[in-house]
């Protein structure tokens, strides 16, 4: 247990520091949402009908992004070599290290939301309700993506190709938190039953990650 | 004769090459037939000729699953069994599964035109057909991006069966938000039991479809086998030459590699 906190804690401590980039996701996010009435237009009733939609691509698309370099700095400078043969079990190291980055580069997001959905147009009632689908669904984001990640430092390739396979995985995520957030500001759905879906998710995804990933590093590095 | 026995891939290939005529021959035979009774089958009372696109249509929706099936399977025998023919299966059933959805996808959307008036509609079955077209695509890109043909199995093994945890739950949540945002606006096949005049030849379709795939398979992997005993006597040429020929045949071993590559 203090191998993972460790792992844990040093993991978030490197994200946010010098070279770390787990805000540099934010920054996208940022840039995202920014982009975004450019190419629909300025048209503030618009924005406020696509706002969690455009929330939650953007969520997805910087929480993909910083994963690429999830297992691949720790590979170039041998420490993933070290987890891997630690008497800690990978599949309990690999979900430490996702959680880690979580922490430092998906709970930002959230952070920043509010923020964004001013932005948008949102009302409080909308922003809450984003927000919230954000906090349940992001970790299914991280924690799917990490098989992604596993399977770039195993291959050595990384970016184009892995987004490739890990965004088709993600759609369910993607479908029931912009489902939940419109169930509150449009919507004649109930907010619960998207809701609890969107966390059977995140909860299945913890326990699929962490194998996957595991299984990908250790039959991957040689 | 076992799975095991079939671990050797000169025994493979022996045994392939006494089946393989035998299933084109059963394949062709029931395609005839299949076609055959599906071109005699009686125009539907609503959807006229257009039905007979179904005859097609079905048979590679049912295997554009089916052969993901086979390649989790075979990734299984990759990860769990370090089967040797495990890697080669999962890799030669990724193009003909990707062909397969592909023409479910164009058949389909050949028959939406004069049905629903429209080549593409967000419908739940189309929509996740179409995803899984995307996740054969990227399976494929993964196995081209590593030249390294171990390496790349077993992550494709992982990825694949990953997918296969994933396709169910994707299938669902596309079905949510297809009710949930165009309410029964596309009218469905199926539900209904079908008339016997079009189950028979849909059904031997079917099997013809399953026959095919199990011979261009079996031909696609003995191809494989093949090319990478290529492969394999190409590197050992060029390493027997690159040690050999220090003196003098430098210039005749770049070309062998040029060729090789």
């Amino acid at each position: 247990m203090t191998a993972l906190s460790a792992l844990i804690r040093r993991d978030i401590r490197i994200a946010l520091r010098v070279g770390g980039g787990a805000l540099i996701g934010v920054l996208f996010f940022l840039t995202v949402v920014v982009l975004m009435p450019f190419a629909v237009g300025p048209d503030l009733a618009l924005l406020s009908r696509l706002g969690p939609a455009i929330l939650w691509l953007g969520a997805l698309l910087a929480s993909l992004l910083t994963l690429d370099r999830l297992f691949m700095a720790d590979h170039e400078d041998g420490s993933l070599d070290l987890i891997t043969m630690s008497r800690t079990p990978l599949e309990l190291a690999c979900a430490a290290k996702a959680l880690a980055h979580w922490l430092a580069a998906g709970l930002p997001l959230i952070v920043a939301t509010p923020v964004l959905g001013l932005l948008l147009n949102l009302d409080m009632v909308a922003t809450g309700a984003v927000a919230l689908t954000l906090l349940a669904g992001t970790p299914a984001l991280t924690f799917t993506g990490m098989i992604g990640a596993a399977l770039a430092v195993t291959l050595h390739r990384g970016g184009l190709l892995m987004a490739v396979l890990v965004l088709p995985l993600s759609i369910p995520v993607l479908i029931f938190g912009v489902a939940a957030s419109q169930a509150v500001i449009v919507g004649p759905m109930t907010f619960g039953a998207p809701f609890s879906i969107l966390c059977a998710l995140s909860l299945v995804s913890l326990v699929v990650g962490p194998f996957a990933a595991a299984a990908s590093l250790r039959h991957g590095l040689d | 004769m076992t799975l095991i026995d079939l671990a050797n891939p000169t025994r493979f290939l022996a045994l392939t090459a006494r089946v393989l005529p035998w299933l084109a021959a059963a394949t062709v035979i029931l395609l005839a037939i299949g076609l055959y009774q599906s071109a005699l089958a009686p125009d539907d009372y609503q959807q006229g000729a257009t039905v007979k696109i179904m005859f097609i249509h079905v048979p590679n929706a049912w295997l554009s699953m089916f052969v993901w099936g086979v390649m989790s399977i075979a990734s299984l025998g990759t990860l769990v069994w370090r089967h040797p023919l495990a890697d080669v299966a999962a890799k030669a059933a990724a193009p003909i599964g990707a062909s397969f959805t592909f023409l479910a996808l164009l058949t389909g959307s050949l028959w939406g035109r004069p049905m629903w008036g429209t080549y593409w509609e967000w419908d739940a079955r189309l929509t996740s057909v179409l995803i899984l077209f995307l996740m054969y695509l990227g399976l494929m890109a993964l196995w081209r991006a590593v030249d390294d043909p171990s390496r790349a199995a077993r992550a494709a093994a992982v990825l694949t069966l990953v997918g296969a945890i994933n396709l169910p739950i994707i299938k669902f949540s596309v079905d949510w938000w297809n009710t949930l945002h165009q309410p029964a606006s596309v009218m469905r096949m199926g539900g209904s039991a079908l008339d016997k005049s079009f189950l028979i030849p849909l059904l031997v379709m079917a099997i013809a479809f399953t026959l095919l795939f199990v011979t261009l398979h079996l031909a696609a992997m003995r191809n494989e086998i093949l090319r990478r005993r290529v492969r394999s006597l190409q590197m050992m040429q060029a390493s027997r030459i690159a040690f050999s020929g220090e003196s003098g045949s430098r210039g005749e071993g770049a070309s062998n590699e040029v060729g090789a590559a």
